[in-house]
This record gives structure tokens, sequence and C-alpha cells, in this order.
């Protein structure tokens, strides 16, 4: 090791005096010689120069002598100088005699003429060094156009020497100047390969390269043994700069596997020197060859990036855990090297590749365990994590036993006479491996605590999984659905919200008939009272009366059919007694008309009933039931959105005040309420504005806040000034300034479409390898760098109770088998570390 | 169809009296009497003809030792009618409970006399209009430009009665034993007479030619009296548990192959039967010897002048004399009724003994008549269970289907859900779906998509077969794309040759779920309809073309597919990504939230909540939504409003930052593209 050290310092010493001094300016430029005479008596065997020549007096090649002057510099490093002659005016010689030789820059090699330069040829200084750098180095350079010359080359120097090839879009460019540098130095030990054709670049790297950027790739001809098999290459990963192909040149001539048998702290190589980290495979005596293999194939990996060691732990004394298999050691100063237990080599690929996953590795060993689990998320893009909060929540939640004995288990057998049991059954239909029916059931288990002693009803379950003729012969094909059976009725299915609130709300007022029939003008009055039938009278709920003459028989069945829809949602009344008169005359109405009582509020109001159809019956009752100014909250936020409207919402902390509340009230009332719903958001208890309060502002602003959100259209939020008092002057004059465009949003909706959150599994992509005949194109790409194939299964003996069944031709195509060779580094762990991920197949239980 | 009304009544065509009816049906066996309950409970003009005076007459006589080896199963622990026929292979299809095969015997394997009464019931119970002795034997085509099909089928009994029909479905059965004829071929019994009492073969030495199950079945026996038994076939046998087709040697019959490797000197040859010769001696001892060597000698000149192979080759296998010989080779279709017209072709290579028709149960040479049954086990021959009770009564469905749309206008049965339903919709049917699990890889489930993937409808039990021809099948449209669900087993799983117990045969991740090798579902997306020419040019051993994307669910020890992470998760997930939209649940109070600060919603809050549906859920679940970080608790974050707004504005700030933390767990939540 200390050896190989030593060979590399010198080289590094070059480097340094390449890189360094191309920018140095000063000492050496420009020679200037008076006469051609006086140039080519100067001329030392051997030696190189660039000539031009010029008359005394020539403005025209200006800028072409100053790039030439900057060339200088860079020149002289590689021995070459540049001289100006100054013809004078009356030669007439070979060089200064024609006027085209003028336009032109000649090289010589002591004062035999090699190649002459058109001056457009040396249009800066990349083009002119680049260009006098390849003419010299004319024997080191080859130069390729076609796929078979470029192979030519390759057999020739198998087992001879390596290969540098280089793209470069065009000659004279500065990664031509970069490669030609490069070649001055190295090109008596890497035979350098140059092309500028793109059809080249294609055949040599994989998917779509980029024919406008330069490429470079190392050949490995020299350890190529096989002459039927291309050289294994290593591209160059960055830009082609001198000092990273320099870089590159040498990390390729490093050794591939380095075998240490010294405290890693102690180790170094020419990665770590050239601030790459190094890789030890943690070895055993037992499993040495194994281990070797692995290392080589995880170095081809790796080569360019970072170094393998192979460290025999009999020769070391490690004062670290059995398990550990790998170790990394970066080049940063006084950073410990990492003990880590890897599974297979692709992890230690991720772990040099992903720089951020080497500092996450840095806890101690027990630690390691999680972070093995962390990169198998990494790998699997979460997506085997549950992000369904509703699935989740349920599958949390199945442990607890559900407080269910209130609710009958219906089966094939007691369906039908469970049925007649009660005046009214009440069934969900569920299944029982369906989240929302379950998260349904346990709402539906707090509606039967809360309803137990309640005459009338009885409360069921079917569960469709076990019963799903049943099932289907109710008509039931989605689960939940809750259903109210009556003796000799249609059934009636709950269209409501899930809630326990709302469930138990529809269970109650399905007791009675809706519309419900009323006797007598006490039982009339009772009912706008909400004090009759006494079933209802703890529900507050706006009561709607339709009266009716006994003629008027169209309307009625209207009313009574509109009743039936809205079942178990309103408290519907029907009154067309003989003194059906007496009543409409109390309240001022014709009949056929609505007598309306809203909860809590001392009037009757009455609306005239003529030619309304069912829905249009049905359409105002949901209407009146609205509220001029309601307090939006999750569960009746759809009845309003229904509206089509934008929203004036005050988002208020708790209560709004008296003061907003009848400024608001106002402004619901008044002429614009039928462009806009205007209602408030009480954070108390609907806590869930605070989010929404977020996304529009980032941070909770301060409250009271008033808010236009054109929810329907354009999406946009206004603030409505907060230094302005709520009244309804203000906010109607604000509003006009919104309608007037004079305001600017502080916020709009997201547009965004409900995308999948995270991709599937490719399974047809991952059968392609093993059913080739699936693949659409069946041709595999042919110039791909060359994966090494390293053997299955470096675990060797440990692996020998697998390999029996490896045999199984379907086995061939098992995950670790396609996904890649190699991958499986248990033989580098001790045996029991290794099977720890197994026992997930149940047929070893 | 106007014909159909008056039809039914005596026409005379051409001096001859026919009986009419749309449908005919010939046999009333287990697949005749399905099919007949099909056509009975749409209402249709049908008549079956048997030619026996009862149901099942195959079953009367076969299997010869009447044990049935279709299990018989009466317990799953589940109520679940639907999954439980997945285990019941009896049973034909019916709306009446009291049908259950289960209700007939306790046996796991029962008698065969069961078989014969249960069909009794079936055709009885349901009434269906069987005309007993009734033997076809003769089928013709009349061209009719009228007629359904271009031409009507004209029926012949043994009394000469005709009838006529405009779809023929032929239910008949395989009834006509296999014969290999070969020099000495005359001193073989046949499985369909050879005697069932053991003691006729004691201190006997027998040869069976066959390898099937009736072949075992019969040296099972007579394996405790022989001297010993040889069994001689051209192919290696089949063990139906390593090959997954039950049609191969049953467990249940395979006493033989214990006696043969426990070396009781019971033994199996190959040998190709076409080569045999049996030579008789004076004895009366039957030898074995090749046709080779007879054929230059006249058989006649007695025993002695013929060459055994022995003579050659001295240990030759089959040198023992035998005192019996006895062939059971199986069945074939009996072609010899049908006329010339109706180009009643045999199948070629392995599937000869059955008459070629296409993946739609459809004749290749006429239309309109259709093979139900066994005899329509071309289609799946070695696969599936399609020349099996529990495999036909499906595919007689199909058939039936498939005849609504054609000729009474009634499209495929099919129900239209919202997308939201979609993953369930699935889940449901791979779990508890019989036809599916019983006609594996060939009955499949269809989901249509419609327009902007806001809804779907589901068809069942489909024949992927002509999956190409299923808008024209079924009546249903096929526009915005489809899945197809199909249950099936691991591709080089099964098989002959195949050690199927091999360790970590089992996968349970289901990421690797594409390598299952067990039955699973397994659900191919196509943007398209695929084409009959992409029907065709599909990879070998590949049920479909290509799709744009599959989609494994793992397979499972239960065959229960109902756990959310393992199995509906990932299909969420591929249906997602197939449709390109979010397909997740979630609260009413999250639909509240995207109600406010999306333009869109996500497809569960659209048809839930914005329509007075949404899923409240109870305290406890939104706790574990809190915990899990899928859900955002706000109650905590309500910091006092009765602070004045202008309060000092540092402390304003801090409380804003803190409030402003918390939103972070949610964010891949509410903002689903970010990620």
């Amino acid at each position: 090791m200390a050896a190989q050290k030593d060979r590399w310092v010198p080289s590094l010493l070059f480097l340094l005096f390449c890189a360094s001094s191309i920018p140095r300016s000063g000492s050496v430029g420009l020679q200037q010689e008076p006469s051609p005479q006086h140039y080519f008596s100067g001329l030392e065997a051997g030696k190189a120069s660039l000539a031009f020549f010029t008359p005394s007096v020539s403005p025209g090649a200006q800028p072409f002598l100053e790039q030439i002057e900057s060339s200088a510099e860079a020149l002289q490093d590689y021995g070459i100088s540049v001289v100006k002659v100054n013809c004078p005016k009356e030669d007439v010689s070979r060089y200064c005699g024609k006027e085209n030789a003028l336009r032109k820059a000649f090289l010589f090699r002591g004062n035999r003429l090699i190649r002459e330069f058109p001056t457009d040829a040396l249009f800066d200084v990349n083009s002119i060094v680049a260009n006098v750098l390849f003419a010299l180095l004319f024997n080191e350079v080859k130069y390729v156009e076609t796929l078979a010359d470029l192979e030519n080359m390759e057999n020739v120097l198998k087992g001879k020497s390596n290969m540098v090839f280089a793209y470069v879009p065009a000659t004279g460019t500065a990664e031509h100047r970069a490669v030609m540098e490069a070649a001055f130095a190295y090109g008596t030990i890497h035979q350098f390969v140059l092309t500028t054709e793109a059809a080249l670049l294609k055949a040599t790297s994989h998917d779509d390269p980029d024919v406008s950027s330069a490429w470079l790739l190392f050949c490995h001809c020299q350890r190529a043994t096989d002459p039927g098999q291309p050289c294994r290459r290593t591209a160059l990963g960055q830009p082609l700069t001198l000092l990273n192909i320099h870089r590159h040149l040498k990390l390729m001539g490093a050794p591939l596997v380095t075998e240490v048998a010294e405290d890693p702290e102690k180790v170094s190589t020419v990665h770590l020197q050239l601030g790459l980290p190094l890789v030890f495979i943690l070895s055993q005596k037992e499993t040495h060859e194994a281990d070797r293999r692995t290392a080589e194939f995880v170095a081809w990996q790796l080569l360019g990036k970072a170094g393998v060691a192979l460290l025999s732990r009999d020769l070391v004394d490690l004062n670290v855990l059995h398990r550990s298999n790998v170790a990394l050691k970066t080049p940063d100063e006084g950073m410990p090297i990492q003990y880590l237990v890897l599974e297979d080599t692709d992890e230690v690929i991720t772990l040099v590749e992903d720089k951020n996953k080497v500092k996450q590795i840095q806890e101690d060993e027990q630690q390691q365990e999680e972070e093995e689990e962390d990169e198998d998320e990494k790998e699997n893009n979460n997506q085997d994590i549950q992000d369904d909060q509703v699935v989740e929540a349920v599958s949390r939640d199945k442990k607890r036993e559900l407080p269910l004995e209130q609710v009958l288990v219906l089966t094939e057998e007691n369906f039908h006479s469970s049925l007649s049991e009660a005046a009214r059954t009440v069934v969900l239909f569920y299944a029982s491996w369906e989240a929302v029916s379950l998260a349904v059931l346990r709402s539906y288990a707090e509606v039967a605590a809360r309803l137990q002693g309640t005459s009338g009803v009885l409360l069921s379950r079917l569960n469709c999984w076990d019963w799903p003729g049943l099932c289907s012969q109710q008509n039931v094909t989605q689960f939940p659905t809750l259903k109210i059976y009556k003796e000799g009725q249609q059934s009636v299915t709950y269209d409501g919200m899930w809630g326990t609130e709302e469930l138990s709300s529809f269970i109650l007022l399905s007791r009675v008939s809706c519309p419900l029939k009323l006797a007598t003008m006490d039982e009339a009055e009772g009912y706008l009272r909400g004090e009759f039938p006494s079933e209802l009278s703890s529900h507050h709920h706006t009561s709607f009366l339709g009266v009716f003459s006994t003629a008027t028989g169209k309307a009625r069945e209207a009313f009574e059919e509109a009743g039936n829809i809205l079942s178990g949602h309103v408290r519907m009344g029907i009154y067309f007694e003989d003194d059906t008169l007496a009543l409409s005359r109390k309240y001022s109405v014709s009949p056929p008309a609505l007598l309306l009582a809203r909860s809590g509020g001392q009037s009757v109001e009455g609306i005239a009933l003529s030619e309304h159809s069912v829905q249009d019956v049905v359409q105002m009752v949901r209407y009146e039931l609205l509220d001029v100014f309601p307090e939006i909250t999750v569960p009746n936020l759809p009845r309003y959105l229904r509206l089509g409207k934008p929203f004036l919402i005050l988002f208020s902390a708790g209560d709004i005040s008296q003061m907003e509340s009848k400024e608001m009230l106002k402004l619901a009332k008044g002429r614009a309420q039928r462009a806009f719903v205007a209602c408030w958001l009480n954070l108390k208890k609907t806590p869930v504005g605070h989010g929404i309060l977020r996304k529009y502002f980032s941070t909770t602003p301060s409250l009271p806040i008033l808010l236009w959100v054109n929810l329907h259209s354009g999406g946009q939020v206004f603030r409505f000034p907060p230094e302005q008092s709520i009244t309804e002057m203000s906010v109607l004059a604000w509003l006009e300034k919104l309608q007037a465009g004079l305001e600017s949003p502080s916020s709009t909706l997201s547009e965004e479409d409900w995308k999948p959150p995270l991709p599937a599994y490719d399974f047809l992509q991952m059968m392609e390898p093993s059913v080739p005949e699936l693949s659409p194109h069946t041709s595999p790409h042919a110039g791909d760098t060359p994966v090494p194939h390293p053997p299955k299964s470096p675990g060797g003996d440990t692996a020998g109770g697998d390999t029996a069944t490896r045999e199984e031709p379907s086995q061939e195509s098992t995950a670790e088998g396609v996904g890649s060779p190699g991958r499986d580094l248990r033989g580098t762990a001790p045996r029991l570390a290794a099977r720890d991920k197994q026992g997930k197949r149940h047929s070893e239980l | 169809l106007g014909l159909a009304l008056y039809a039914g009544s005596l026409c005379a065509v051409s001096g001859a009296t026919f009986l009419y009816h749309d449908y005919c049906v010939i046999g009333a066996g287990p697949a005749g009497l399905q099919a007949a309950y099909f056509l009975q409970q749409a209402g249709r003009d049908y008549v079956v003809f048997e030619r026996s005076h009862a149901p099942g007459s195959f079953f009367a006589l076969y299997p010869r030792h009447r044990k049935l080896i279709s299990i018989n199963k009466q317990y799953t622990g589940k109520s679940n009618s639907e999954f439980n026929l997945r285990h019941d292979w009896n049973s034909l299809l019916s709306h009446d409970q009291r049908l259950l095969f289960r209700h007939y015997s306790h046996d796991f394997f029962p008698n065969a006399d069961t078989m014969v009464r249960y069909l009794e019931d079936f055709a009885s119970l349901l009434k269906l209009r069987v005309q007993y002795n009734t033997a076809i034997i003769h089928v013709t085509l009349e061209k009719n430009e009228q007629a359904w099909n271009g031409h009507y089928f004209l029926l012949t009994d043994q009394d000469r009665k005709n009838y006529k029909c405009s779809s023929l479905l032929v239910a008949a059965g395989m009834w006509v034993p296999n014969v290999v004829n070969f020099p000495g071929s005359e001193y073989v019994e046949g499985y369909e007479t050879v005697s069932i009492n053991p003691e006729d073969f004691a201190g006997q030495t027998v040869l069976i030619l066959g390898r099937g199950n009736s072949a075992f079945e019969t040296a099972e026996n007579i394996l405790g009296v022989t001297n010993f038994i040889h069994m001689v076939s051209r192919s290696r046998v089949r063990l139906s548990w390593a090959t997954h087709y039950v049609g191969d040697l049953r467990a249940i019959n395979n006493g033989l192959l214990d006696t043969y490797q426990l070396k009781s000197l019971d033994g199996l040859l190959e040998g190709d039967l076409e080569d045999l010769a049996i030579v008789k001696d004076k004895k009366g001892k039957l030898h074995i010897t090749l046709r080779f060597y007879l054929e230059n000698r006249n058989i006649s000149a007695g025993i002695d002048s013929i060459t055994l192979p022995q003579d050659e080759l001295d240990n030759f296998a089959t040198r023992a004399p035998y005192d019996r010989v006895i062939r059971c080779l199986g069945w074939k279709f009996d072609f010899s009724i049908y006329n010339r017209s109706l180009r009643m072709m045999p199948g070629k290579g392995n599937i000869k003994k059955y008459p070629q028709i296409k993946p739609s149960y459809e004749s290749r040479g006429t239309q309109g008549l259709f093979i139900l049954g066994t005899a329509s086990h071309s289609v799946d021959f070695r696969k599936s269970a399609g020349g099996f009770i529990h495999g036909f009564r499906y595919t007689t469905r199909a058939v039936h289907r498939l005849l609504e749309n054609r000729h009474h206008g009634v499209p495929w049965p099919s129900r239209v859900y919202p997308i939201t339903q979609l993953t369930n919709s699935i889940i449901k049917r791979v779990n508890e779906a019989s036809g599916l699990y019983q006609m594996f890889s060939v009955l499949a489930d269809i989901v249509l998509l419609r327009e902007n993937a806001t809804a779907f409808e589901y068809l069942e039990e489909y024949p992927i077969g002509v999956l190409a021809e299923l808008e024209m099948q079924t009546g249903r449209k096929a526009h915005s794309g489809l899945f197809v669900i199909i249950m099936e087993y691991g591709r080089n799983f099964s098989g002959a040759d195949k050690d199927v117990f091999y360790y970590n045969r089992a996968v349970g991740e289901a990421q690797h779920a594409w390598q299952s090798n067990f039955l699973h579902p397994v659900i191919y997306y196509y943007k398209h309809l695929p084409t009959e020419h992409e029907m065709k040019l599909r990879p070998p051993d590949w049920l479909l073309p290509r799709p744009d994307a599959i989609h494994h669910i793992v397979e499972d020890f239960l065959t229960d597919w109902t756990a959310p992470n393992a199995h509906i998760l990932p299909l969420r997930r591929f249906l997602e990504n197939c449709l390109s939209t979010d397909l997740r649940n979630f609260f009413a109070e999250s639909c509240f939230l995207f109600a406010f600060t999306h333009q869109k919603l996500p497809p569960f809050c659209q048809q839930g909540y914005l329509r007075m549906q949404g899923l409240v859920g109870s305290q406890e679940l939104r706790q574990h939504a809190v915990q899990a970080g899928l859900l955002q608790d706000y109650t905590h974050t309500d910091f006092s409003g009765d602070r004045p707004p202008d309060s000092h504005d540092g402390s304003q700030e801090q409380v804003m930052r803190d409030h402003a933390i918390p939103v972070r767990p949610l964010q891949h939540l509410v903002n689903a593209k970010d990620e």
C-alpha cells in the first residue's frame, strides 16, 4: 500500500502543476522574432513551435493574434513555443510571400513542418491548444469514425493496455483540449481514442445520450481476456475537464480491490486522497473467497465513486459487532469509521451514492436495525405504508370490542322473522372486511347506546360478506347501506351523513310517518308548536304542515310523495280535515298551503302550494331548512355548497358578537342575499377551520376574520380589511370593490387534480426480464456499459440449502434472481443474521 | 323474433312434421339440466331431449365403482353461499337452496347414485322441460334466411319424429369409449363391462391399459386380490396435485402408485399402445408382444410361431403372461349423429376426442350450435375445470348470457357503481366469486370504465377467449378502458414433473406478488379493448395480450384477500395509477377542509360528503387517524379567541409559529401532488 501511495505522488504533483499553470501569467509569453531567417535558424531539433508570419502592418489578423498570444502560456507548458515572425515588406519567401500563408499558423517540430492551421481553426485558446496537441500527438491519440474502428482498436489492445475513449461534439472545444492535455500526460500509458461521430456516442452509451455534450469512457482492456467480450467500461460521470479526467484515470489505475490486513483507521488509498470514500468488506477466513468476489462486484459498481478494500477480520482485531460486514471510511478528517450490517450489495452502493444516508447511518450499532427498515421503506417508496386515514384508523381500532350488544345480528335464517318483531327495524348492511362500513359500524354502536330504550325500533346489522345472497336480494350493492323496514311498507334507505348524531336523528324521526296525518285542530296546533307527537317533542326541528282541502288531490299527492322522499330528515305533517279552512284562516293562507314553524321561532309562516310537483316540494322544503346566516359545520356544509354560490364567511374563535351577528344578518337578508351565502364558522366547534385559515394565510391570522371565498368559480379568497370594522355598509362597499376587481385575492384555492398519492408496483416491468415474450421490443440494449457478472451468490456455503431450490426452474425468476446478480451479501455476515428477513413466507410455518 | 312467437306449434316443411322450439338441448345430464334451468328462468321456449328414461344416464353407469371424485365439502367455516360453491363440486347452479349437493350426501366423495338422484330432483323440482326416452339420432340443417343463424336445426329421434330449433345446445357428454385396435385387442375387456367384483380377480395377473382415473379406480378395486397389476400407457402419470388439473390422477385413486413404489409387485410402464399386440396361449394366458413381430406372420398359426420380445430380450418387462387385460382409455364425443353440413370436426392433437369449438363454446362449423358440459372441455383441456360439473355450470351460464344478448337483446347482466366502489367491488368478487375461482384462467370479471372514470360497469364471468368481441357479445360498451379480473396459478409452478412442495414456494410480500405460485387474482388493465388481432398475437402461454398495466394480488394461504395492507392497499394503488386519480377514503372533516381549500375534491368526498353522505367517523377512529398522522387534530391548537387581536406582536408571532408547525404531517395528504 505504502509503495503504491508513493507512486501517486509525482503524478499528483504534475496535475497540480498543470492545473495551476494555466491561469498563471507573466513569465512566458509570445516570442517576437524579427525575421523569418532568424526564426528558422533558431529552431531546435525535437522542439515544437507554432509560428505565424505577419507583415509588419496587418490590421486584419488582430483578434487572432490576441488569441495566439494568450495561448502561448498554455502551450509553453507542453514545451511548445509560440513565435510571431515579422515578415519584412520585401520578403517573398514561402511563408511570408503568399497572401494566404499569412492567414495561417505553422506548427514545426525542429524545422520540419508538421501541420499548417488556417487561422479560423484557431479561434480561441482552447482550439489552439487542442489542435496543436492533436497534431503533435498524432500517434498517441487515434481518431476513429466507425464502431468497427473502435472495436478493432479494442481487440488489439486486449490484454495489453487500457483505452481511453472520448467523444467530443467538435474539435477545438474546451473538452477536446482537456482530452488532448490528458493524452499528453497519459498517452504513453493508455491508448487514447477520439471521435466526433455522434453515432459512436450512441453505440457506446446507454439510453439516449446528449450528442452536444462530451463523454469519456475508460475501457479496461488490459484485464480483458475474452476476445469475444467487449472490455468493461467505466464512464466519467463528471464534465470533461482536465482535472476530472486526471482524477478518473488515477482511479481507474488504482487496484480494484485492496486487500488490507491492518487497522482500517490507518489505511489510506488513492480514493481517500482524492476525496472519495473507502468501503471495507469485512471478511472471514471461511468465506474469504466469496467475500472477495463480493468485494470485486461491489468495486466494479463503485468504480470511480469509491474505493473497495477487503479487510480480513481474522488478521485484524476489530472491536465491533461480529455481525458487521461492511465498514465505511469517509475522506473527511476525524470522521470515525462506520461499521454496518448490510444485507445486499445494493445497500452498499446506495450507501456510497447517497451521501445523506452516510450521515444518517452514524448512529450506533443498535439503531441499525431500524435504519435498515428505513432503507426498505425508501426502496418501496412508501407504497406499502397505509395512507388511507379511514382504513388505517379502522385497523388501529380493530382489537377493540365494539359495544354491539344492543344490535341484533341478522342471518339468512332470522332476517325475515326479525323484520316483524318491532314496528320498525333498522338494518345496517356492511362487509366485515370493508373499512368504511366498519367505521360506520362504530358510529352505529354509539347510536345503539344512545337509542337504548327507545320503543318501536329494533337496531340490527347484516354482514354481507356472510350473506351475499340476502344482501343482493335486498338490493344492497354497496357498503355500508342502512335501511329502515316497516311492516307492510317499502323500506327507506338512509342517504345522510354517517354520523352518530345524524343517524340517531334519522331513526327517531323515522318512527313517525312522513308526512304525519293530523286528525284534529289541536293536533295540528300542537304539531306546529313542536309538542305533538310526543315521540318527537324532544326533537327541535322546523315543522312543515301541509294544509289541504279534500278537493285538492293532486297537490296533496305531491306533498305526500315528497314526504316519503324526505322521510327521516324533516318533520312533515298533513291536515285535510273538514275544518281545514279554519286552520288556514288562522294563519291567513288558502289551501293548498304549507305552514312552517321554525324551531325556537314564534311565528308560523305560510306558503301557498299550487301546481307544485314532487320535486318542487322537496326542493322547497330543503331550501326552507337552510338558515339565513348559518353557522357552517362539517355536517351542514354540503347543504350550502349545493347552492353553488360564493361564501361570505366569518371565522370566529368562539361565538360571534351580537354586533357582528346583527350586521351580518342584515347583509344576509339584504338585496344581495341571492348572490352569496353569508355564514360564519366557530373555530371552537369546528376546529378544522384552523386548517382552512392556515392554508389561506399559512399562519392563523387574527380573529375574527371575514372572507369572501369563490368556492365554485376561480377559487379566489379575499380578506376583508382587518382594520375596518364589520358593518353592513363597509362590507357592501368592500364587496363592490371586489366585483369591480379592485381587490387582490389573499389566496387561491388549489386547482390540482387528485392524482394517485403514490405509484403502484410495476409488475409489468418486473415481469419483463423473466417473461421476455411480454416485452414489446425484444432487442436488449446493445452497447450498455457492461455489467459484470459476479457469482450469483457470493455467500457460497451459506446458501447451500437454498441452492437446491434455486435450481427449480420457477425460482430462476425470483426477485433476487432477476433484480441484480450478486445482490446477496449474506455470506459476509454470520448465518443467523442473514436469516432475519426470512419467515415472511408462510410455507415455513 | 316474431317467428318464435307463432312457432312452437307444429309446422310442416317438405312433407315432414316438425315440432318447433327456439332452443333444443341434447342430453339431460348436468350440463343439459343446467342449461335448461337458465332457459327456464329467462322464460325461453326450449326442450331437453334425453335418450334415457331419467336424467344423468351416464352417472347411472359410471364411474363403474360408483365413487365420485368431485368433492362435496360440508363445512368451510363460512356461511357465504357463493364462497361455499368454491368447495362444492357437485351442485348445479340454481336459486333453490334445497338443491345443494350437501343436502344429498354427507360423503366427501359421494356415491354416483346420489348424483343420479340429485339430477332427478333438479329436473323435477325446477320443473324443467325434459323429453325422456328420446334419442336424437340425426341432426341436420335447413337453410332459412329468417332463422336466427340463417338456418334451422332439424333433429330426428329414434322414432323418426322430427324437431326443429333455432339454436342447438349439445350437452350430450362424452360417452363413446376410446378403443385402440391392435392385433389381439379382441382379448381386451372394456371398462364399461368389466366385472367390478374383486373376487373375480382373485389370484390373477392383470394388465390395465390407460392411466387415467378410470384405470386407477379399476386397479384400486382389485389391488388386494390380484397377483399383481401392470399398467401401460403412452404418457407418464400426471398427478392432479402436481398439475392443479382435476382430470389428472387424483390422490384418492392412487393406491397403485403406493404399491408400485413400495415394491409390492404392481407396476407402471410407458409405451405406445399402437405398437402392442396380444397373443393368447393354449392355457388362455395373454402374452404381450409387439405388432412389429407379427407383421409377417399369421396370428392364427399359434403362439409358438410368434416371436415374443423376451425371446430376444430376456428381461423384457411385461414378459409375464396375464390373465386379463382391461382397457380404461376414457371416452370421446359422439360425432356420428351430425350431418356433414354441420361440420362437426374433432379437435387436433390431444383434444381430438372433443368437437372443435370457439372460446365462446360455439361450434367452429355451425353458427348457433353450442357445445356445453364436458364435451366443451377443449377450451381449457388440462388447464381449468370446464370439463367438470364445478366448471361447466359456470360456462353454461356464460353461454346462456351470450345467447340472451344475441337473440333476445338482453345485454350481459351488469351493475354500475361510482368509482369509489371500484376497489371494493373487486375485493368482494375475488374473495367470494366461485365462477372466477373454479373456472380460473377461463372466465373473468370485466370492469368497463365510464367516461372520466367517475363510474364503472361490472360484468361477471365473461369468457376471456372472446374478450375482443366483448361489445358485440355482451351489448355493453368499452370506450374508456377496462379491467379484466381473473384468477391464475403461477406460470411456472405446476406441471407433471415439478416439485410443488419446494421450500419458499409461497410469496408473502405484496411487492413480489407477481411471483405468486398458488391461485391468486390478477388484474389486467387495458386502455382499449384488445382487438382480435392482438388476441391472436398474445405471448405464448398468455391468456391475454400485453396489458397497459397488470396487478397481482399476492397469493394467500387462506385464499382470503381482505388484508388492508397486503391486499387492498396495493390494489388501490394499482387502480389509482391506472385511472390517475386518488381513491382514498376520507373522513367528513377532511372533505370539509378540502372543500374550502381545493377547487376539486377527491372522488370519495365528491360522491359521499358532497352528497350529504360524508363519513363522520367516531371519536376513537378520528383519534386513531390523528395518531397515524393521517388526520390533523386542530382542537388543541385552539388558541384563545378572547385574546385581543392587537396584542403584542411578538407573542402573536410566537403563537402563529407554534400553530404553523403541526400542519406538516398532514401536508402529504393535502398536497397530494407535492411529493
